[in-house]
C-alpha cells in the first residue's frame, strides 16, 4: 500500500472545556480530493488548523507522506509542502496583488537577509524569479491585469482566487481548501467543481475540503469525512456518507422525509 | 529670516536623528501592535558602544583631527551591530515568551525592560555624564548668515541615507515584504510559510541599529551622554511615531523632521524653555485632531 498524503490518528484538540475534536482518524491517499463535513461546529476548521499548525493537538499523530508533522510551527509545514485557504479570506490587503503571491515565495529562497542586504545582485535575480512564478500562477487565475491592485481592491470571487493563487506558489503537495464555496452562487459553485479537479491534475495536488455546498462536495469529492461534536460519524465514498442515517441526524435532526435532504 | 533660516537647519539635523528613531518604534509597532518603550534604552546603548568603539579605536590617544573618517565610520557600524544584538536578546528574551498573551503584559514588559537597561547603564557606565568624542572635526560654514556645521550636514546625509535604505528594504526585498505581511495578517503570513520569528527579531534588529545610528549622530552634535537619556528622546521619537502614523515609515520620518522643526523653531521664536513642551502640545493636538497620524489610516475594527 502506498504511503498516505495525509494520515491523522486519533486526534484531539481541547478548548478548556470543549473537546473541539475529539478521536478523529482519517486517511488521504495522494492525488485525491477529499472532503471533511459536518454541521456548523462540528470540527472541522480546527482539524484544518491542526494540519497546519495553528494548534497543536493535546493528542494524536498527524503525518505527511509518512512524516509527523504536529505541533511543528506553521511556518515549517508550510515549507514542507501544506498550503491552505481560509474560511474567511485572509489576505495582505495593503499589498498588492502580486506581493501577495510573492510573499508565499520564501520557502523556495536559498539565502538569508543578510545576504538580501549585501549581496544585491543576486537579491534583484530572486526577486526577478519570484516575481515571474508570480507571475505565471496570476495569469493562470486570470488576475495578472490586476498584479499592481491593492488585494483588498479586489471583488469577493477574485479575492477567493487570489488567495488559491498564493497557496500554490508554495509549491505544495496538499492543498487544503476551506469552504470555497462560500458565499458563490449557483453558477460559481458549478464552475468550482471543475476548477478543483483542474487544480488537483494542473498541480499534481492532494486536496482536502471543507464544504457545506453538498452539491460541490458530492460531486467532486471522492472520499467524504463527516464529524459532529467533533467525532466522526460516517467516511467513505460520497453516496455512502449522505445516506448515512447518523449523518442525516446531525445536518437535519432525526425523521426526515428523504425528498428534504435531496433537495439541498 | 536668518532666525528662520537657522533654525530650520538645526530643526532638521535633530528632527532626523528623532526620525531614525522613530522608526524602531513603528516597525515594532507595524509588526507586533507593540510599543517598545524600551526602544529609548536602546538608542541609549548605541551610544555608550559608540563612545567605548572611539576609545578602543584609539581616540584617547590620538588627537580628534587625525581620527580618521575610517574610524568614525567603524564607531558608527559597531554600535549599529552591537544595538542590533541588544534588541535581538530584549525580544528574545522578554517579548517573545508573550507571544500571544493579552496586549497589556508586553507593554508593562517593555516598561520593565526599559527601568532595567536604565539601571544596568548606571551600573556599569555611572550615572556621571560622560562627553562623547569628537570624532568628527567641526568645521563651520556660512551662507547668507546661516552657519551650518559639517557635522549637521553629515548627520542629515546619514539620516537620510539610512532612511532611503530601510525603504528599499521594505519594498524590494522578500524579508521586507514578510514583515509587511506580518503586519497585516500574523497568522496568515506564518501559514503561507513565514519564519515569522525570524522575521520579527530582524525587525528589532534593524530598528535597533537605526537607534544606535541615531545616539551616534545625537553624540556628535550634543556630546553630552547619560544612562538617562533615552528617556526624554526616546518619548519625542514615540511622539514622532505617532504623529506621522505609528506603523508608518514614511509616517515616522516626516513626524520625526516636522518634531526637530518644530522644536528648534520654538526655541528660536519663542524661548528654549518650551522647547521640550511644544512636542507634547503636538501629541495632545494630534491625538484630538488625527489620532491616526498623518499618513496613519483608520483600522477598521470587525465587529
Amino acid at each position: 500500500m502506498t504511503t498516505p498524503a495525509l494520515k491523522l490518528d486519533n486526534i484531539a484538540k481541547i478548548f478548556g472545556g470543549l473537546r473541539a475534536i475529539d478521536g478523529v482518524s482519517f486517511e488521504v491517499a495522494p492525488r485525491q480530493i477529499f472532503g471533511l463535513i459536518g454541521p456548523n461546529g462540528a470540527g472541522k476548521t480546527t482539524a484544518f488548523n491542526c494540519i497546519s499548525g495553528v494548534y497543536t493537538p493535546e493528542q494524536g499523530t498527524i503525518s505527511f507522506f509518512g512524516q509527523s508533522i504536529a505541533g511543528r510551527p506553521p511556518s515549517q509545514i508550510a515549507a514542507l509542502g501544506i498550503a491552505r485557504t481560509f474560511q474567511n479570506i485572509r489576505l495582505f490587503g495593503d499589498m498588492t496583488v502580486l506581493e501577495n503571491v510573492m510573499v508565499a515565495g520564501h520557502a523556495t529562497i536559498s539565502f538569508g537577509p543578510l545576504a538580501a542586504m549585501f549581496r544585491l545582485r543576486k537579491q534583484a535575480e530572486e526577486q526577478e524569479r519570484l516575481a515571474t512564478r508570480a507571475y505565471e500562477l496570476l495569469r493562470i487565475f486570470e488576475l495578472d491585469s490586476l498584479a499592481g491592485e491593492f488585494s483588498k481592491s479586489l471583488p469577493y470571487g477574485s479575492q477567493r482566487k487570489l488567495e488559491i493563487a498564493r497557496a500554490l506558489m508554495l509549491n505544495p503537495k496538499l492543498l487544503l481548501l476551506d469552504e470555497p464555496a462560500a458565499g458563490m452562487n449557483s453558477r460559481e459553485a458549478d464552475s468550482l467543481k471543475n476548477q478543483i479537479r483542474w487544480l488537483r491534475d494542473t498541480f499534481d495536488l492532494t486536496i482536502v475540503l471543507v464544504e457545506h455546498n453538498m452539491q460541490v462536495v458530492m460531486n467532486v469529492c471522492e472520499q467524504v469525512h463527516c464529524v459532529d461534536h467533533g467525532q466522526t460519524i460516517a467516511s467513505g465514498e460520497p453516496l455512502h456518507v449522505q445516506n448515512h442515517p447518523a449523518v442525516r441526524t446531525a445536518y437535519l435532526g432525526a425523521d426526515v422525509d428523504e425528498s428534504t435532504l435531496r433537495q439541498s | 529670516m536668518s532666525t528662520f533660516l537657522q533654525q530650520l537647519v538645526n530643526g532638521l539635523s535633530v528632527g532626523s536623528i528623532y526620525a531614525l528613531i522613530a522608526l524602531g518604534y513603528t516597525m515594532v509597532y507595524g509588526t507586533l501592535g507593540l510599543i517598545n518603550f524600551a526602544h529609548g534604552e536602546v538608542f541609549m546603548i548605541g551610544c555608550y558602544i559608540g563612545l567605548y568603539a572611539a576609545f578602543w579605536l584609539g581616540y584617547e590617544t590620538l588627537s580628534a583631527a587625525s581620527f580618521s573618517p575610517m574610524s568614525a565610520t567603524l564607531v558608527l557600524l559597531l554600535a549599529m551591530a552591537g544595538a542590533a544584538i541588544v534588541g535581538m536578546l530584549i525580544e528574545r528574551f522578554a517579548y517573545r515568551p508573550l507571544r500571544g498573551a493579552p496586549r497589556l503584559a508586553p507593554l508593562i514588559t517593555a516598561i520593565g525592560v526599559s527601568l532595567l537597561l536604565q539601571n544596568i547603564a548606571v551600573l556599569a557606565f555611572s550615572a556621571n555624564p560622560r562627553s562623547f568624542p569628537s570624532i568628527i572635526t567641526e568645521h563651520r560654514l556660512e551662507f547668507a548668515g546661516v552657519t551650518i556645521t559639517n557635522i549637521k550636514i553629515f548627520i542629515f546625509a546619514v539620516s537620510i541615507l539610512l532612511m532611503l535604505a530601510l525603504e528599499f528594504f521594505v519594498k524590494k526585498t522578500w524579508t521586507g515584504r514578510a514583515m509587511r505581511a506580518i503586519s497585516v495578517n500574523l497568522p496568515a503570513a506564518k501559514l503561507m510559510g513565514v519564519p515569522a520569528d525570524r522575521v520579527i527579531s530582524l525587525t528589532f534588529a534593524i530598528g535597533s541599529a537605526l537607534a544606535a545610528a541615531g545616539g551616534i549622530l545625537f553624540g556628535l552634535d550634543q556630546t553630552k551622554l547619560e544612562p538617562l537619556m533615552g528617556n526624554m528622546i526616546g518619548l519625542k521619537a514615540f511622539i514622532a511615531a505617532v504623529l506621522g502614523g505609528i506603523g508608518n515609515i514614511r509616517g515616522a520620518a516626516i513626524g520625526g523632521l516636522l518634531i526637530g522643526i518644530a522644536e528648534l523653531m520654538t526655541a528660536g521664536y519663542i524661548s528654549s524653555d518650551y522647547r521640550d513642551a511644544i512636542t507634547f502640545v503636538i501629541l495632545i493636538v494630534i491625538l484630538l485632531v488625527r489620532p491616526q497620524g498623518l499618513l496613519g489610516v483608520v483600522r477598521q475594527e470587525k465587529v
